[in-house]
């Protein structure tokens, strides 16, 4: 047995010892997200970046409708709440009359893909200068957990307890790859934050995408695919484990479009 | 004074043009005006009318069924607003393409061979401004100097150049109306 | 603002467009629909960006147009959005948002026969949608009716100053008589657009980037703790009484002495305009309550009317919508009937005068 002195707390929480700090950009309120949930990360993600650009008074976010409705609880910056779907039409209008923020909404499949795919479309056809955020867990999380625009062929959900039915309930739909198809998109990336190497690749991308935008390039579209360990009905593990076996077949990470 | 007047015909004969250039004349002449048109479909051919109104008074209703004038230039707008011309009231058409003729005895009818003038005069689009004139003859509402300005203002500055024509449609408007009973 | 002597001749429309230009607006959005569709195209032709840096933008649909004027008026902007029938019942969603956070806009109603897609006449429809809320939730909006093309220019900027007064919406709404026509208007001197700075000064609630001076701006009308969501309900009733208490305008013609009265707005007071001229010409003693705005109602003045006079007609281009308000007002102390024409068809003013006879003189009985 080492014959060793214990060292206490205060020994360790020195400030020439801190490696890694929360951003203030964050605030002090309790993530309502479900345990093992991505958006805490994301957010996290997201606000490190204009923290380290020093974008806090520059920027406006748009917050949609779903379990991220009320990510202006967490972050400490303007933001507006839009109606379902219609983020994407609210960031125009913020920024066509303010050109010079930085403006980006957040938003879930169902906000996006779904009631809003037309606000999405146009704006990313028009090369609107914002960036969106889409987290895409292929579910309604807020709801309970009924079928997503994005839910996988065969997945049980609340609206579709035997299994997608490609036949009766249609497709999943690669929405991300559509709207990379438009000439108004600059920036299209897939990413995912459920390890700590995919944390940092996604936080390179939406450092990329933020950057483009001061850039006047058009829009950037950084989509993260990211678990509902909840509305999946699998543990926080079980549900990365099973994104990686599932999810990112069908939804292969990666930049699907880049300025060239 | 207030003169209620509907002009109506084909979409393509200029009818709303001309209203509007009678109603900015109007305002030129310190008149209150106002222009109501039919719209839609019409707009793409079909008929077309429109209601103008110039008084000394704020006007009351643009929209009306009862006219002091009626100036029609084809078959169905007779058949519609003949009889929409108040007693004492004024008509002045276009005999082209008339089939039907008006019949009303307490009301002045006159007729201006504005299509065949136009045509001799190798311009169709003074054909509404031959009318105008026409109808200026019987009611000189507007003198010949705010004419003028009332056609600066309607007309697009690279079109000026073609008020001198315009101006010599409406005189010849003047001379050629003719009494009704004196068409053979 | 200060009259130019700057007089033209124009169609409703237009001088609707040209009047926002000239209040200082900051950004127009809309979808093209008849009979409003020369807003966007007098606004297109305008190089506004040019002109006073306005921004004018075709959505792709009017769902889209009214959430792009949400997220404007959120940043403290002057914004607006026009359409007509079809396209309101679309924008309704963002009309409630837009009530729950409190932001102020302009918005018009070219109003053309319903429902469905009806017709694009001129029609007045569309009352009970605008005036007692066509969205979700408990709100109201300040509702103008021009009678004429001059009023829908002049509203533009009471409008605005209304909208920033109460953080409220203003609706202006017309119908397609009035878009379509043309009267004379005379113009004001060009307002500027506010600066990004006098924005962050006079509204301090505005989303403009949160800076270190002040905490962090939400524009959001959620709250799941259902205590604190009836107190913001409670807040915007007591806000929509202070524009009931401070806000109503109407005109009387020829009421001082009537023993019968036409209650109109819009293009059907126009035809009753007329109306009562022919009926004074007659010998009627008839006037004309022109309601100026729909909310706040003036309902303080048609219970006075209601003391005075014999009888009430109401004008409308619908099936019988503001007769029921004029009711409310009247509360039993005189007979008040309707009278109205639909799908697009507008009453002529003998039309109107003959059924107020019918109505009341001709059948009239002595005891």
């Amino acid at each position: 047995m080492l014959d060793t002195v214990p060292i206490t707390k205060e020994e360790i929480c020195k400030p020439e010892n801190l490696v890694y700090g929360r951003t203030p950009l964050m605030t002090d309120a309790t993530l309502s997200y479900c345990p093992g949930c991505g958006h805490g990360t994301i957010h996290r993600l997201i606000m490190e970046v204009i923290e380290e650009m020093n974008l806090q008074a520059d920027t406006i976010g748009v917050a949609p409708v779903g379990c991220s409705v009320l990510a202006y609880d967490f972050l400490n910056i303007d933001m507006q709440q839009a109606a379902h779907g219609r983020a994407p039409a609210v960031a125009t209008g913020i920024k066509r009359l303010m050109p010079h923020k930085f403006v980006f909404t957040y938003q879930g499949d169902g906000d996006l893909a779904a009631i809003g795919t037309g606000e999405t479309i146009h704006a990313c056809n028009r090369g609107e200068n914002i960036t969106i955020f889409f987290v895409n867990n292929g579910i309604y999380g807020m709801t309970g957990g009924q079928m997503a625009p994005t839910t996988l062929p065969n997945m049980k959900t609340a609206t579709s307890p035997f299994g997608r039915d490609i036949e009766t309930m249609g497709n999943p739909l690669k929405i991300t790859e559509l709207i990379a198809m438009l000439p108004g998109t600059y920036y299209v990336t897939r990413q995912s934050v459920h390890t700590a190497a995919n944390v940092r690749k996604a936080k390179k991308a939406i450092q990329k995408a933020i950057e483009y935008q001061k850039l006047n390039k058009g829009l950037s579209f950084v989509e993260i695919v990211s678990n509902c360990n909840s509305g999946w009905k699998m543990t926080p593990v079980e549900s990365n484990k099973w994104m990686e076996e599932k999810m990112f077949p069908f939804y292969p990470l990666g930049d699907i479009k880049i300025p060239k | 004074m207030t003169e209620e007047i509907i002009i109506a015909g084909f979409g393509g004969q200029g009818i709303l043009s001309m209203g509007k250039i009678l109603a900015y004349a109007g305002i030129m002449q310190d008149k209150e005006v106002s222009w109501f048109p039919s719209y839609g479909p019409e707009m793409r051919g079909g008929t077309a009318n429109v209601t103008v109104i110039i008084s000394d008074e704020r006007i009351s209703s643009p929209i009306l069924n009862q006219f002091d004038t009626a100036i029609i230039l084809n078959q169905q707008s007779m058949d519609k607003f003949e009889s929409a011309v108040k007693k004492g009231g004024l008509l002045i058409y276009d005999p082209n393409g008339i089939t039907r003729h008006p019949v009303r005895t307490d009301i002045d009818i006159y007729t201006v061979d504005a299509a065949y003038e136009s045509s001799r005069m190798k311009s169709s689009k003074v054909f509404n401004m031959i009318v105008l004139g026409a109808f200026l003859k019987i009611k000189p509402l507007i003198d010949p100097e705010h004419m003028h300005q009332g056609l600066e203002k309607c007309l697009p500055s690279r079109h000026h150049g073609l008020i001198i024509e315009n101006e010599k449609a409406i005189e010849k408007g003047k001379e050629i109306i003719l009494p009704k009973y004196l068409m053979n | 603002m200060t009259k130019t002597k700057d007089i033209r001749l124009m169609k409703g429309n237009e001088a609707f467009a040209e009047g926002i230009i000239r209040a200082g607006c900051d950004g127009y959005f809309g979808y093209p629909i008849t009979p409003q569709s020369e807003v966007l195209e007098y606004l297109s032709a305008q190089k506004t960006k040019e002109r006073t840096g306005m921004v004018v933008l075709q959505a792709e649909s009017e769902i889209a147009s009214i959430h792009m004027v949400y997220g404007g008026a959120a940043c403290g902007k002057r914004v607006v959005t026009s359409s007509s029938s079809p396209g309101i019942s679309l924008m309704q969603e963002g009309f409630s948002y837009l009530a729950g956070t409190e932001l102020p806009c302009l918005l018009m109603n070219v109003v053309r026969g319903g429902p469905g897609l009806g017709t694009i006449q001129p029609s007045q429809s569309d009352y009970f949608q605008t005036v007692k809320g066509g969205g979700h939730g408990d709100y109201k909006m300040i509702v103008l009716a021009p009678a004429s093309v001059q009023e829908m220019y002049d509203f533009t900027k009471l409008g605005f100053d209304l909208a920033f007064k109460y953080r409220i919406q203003v609706m202006i709404l017309s119908d397609g008589a009035i878009g379509q026509m043309m009267e004379k208007v005379e113009l004001d001197k060009q307002l500027p657009r506010l600066t990004d700075e006098e924005i962050i000064k006079k509204y301090p609630w505005a989303t403009t980037g949160k800076t270190a001076d002040r905490e962090r701006n939400i524009i959001t009308s959620l709250d799941l703790n259902p205590a604190k969501q009836e107190i913001m309900n409670r807040k915007l009733q007591a806000k929509f009484k202070r524009v009931e208490e401070n806000e109503v305008r109407f005109e009387n013609i020829h009421c001082d002495d009537a023993e019968y009265i036409f209650v109109a707005y819009g293009s059907s007071a126009r035809v009753c305009e007329k109306a009562v001229q022919l009926g004074r010409a007659k010998g009627i003693k008839v006037g004309l309550l022109r309601l100026i705005t729909l909310f706040p109602f003036p309902y303080e003045e048609v219970a006075r009317l209601s003391k005075q006079v014999e009888g009430i007609l109401t004008i409308e281009m619908s099936a019988g919508q503001m007769v029921e308000d004029v009711r409310l007002g009247a509360n039993g102390a005189v007979r008040v009937e309707h009278y109205g024409r639909l799908g697009g068809i507008i009453p002529a003013p003998e039309e109107v005068l003959n059924v107020l006879e019918e109505t009341f003189i001709k059948t009239k009985t002595y005891a």
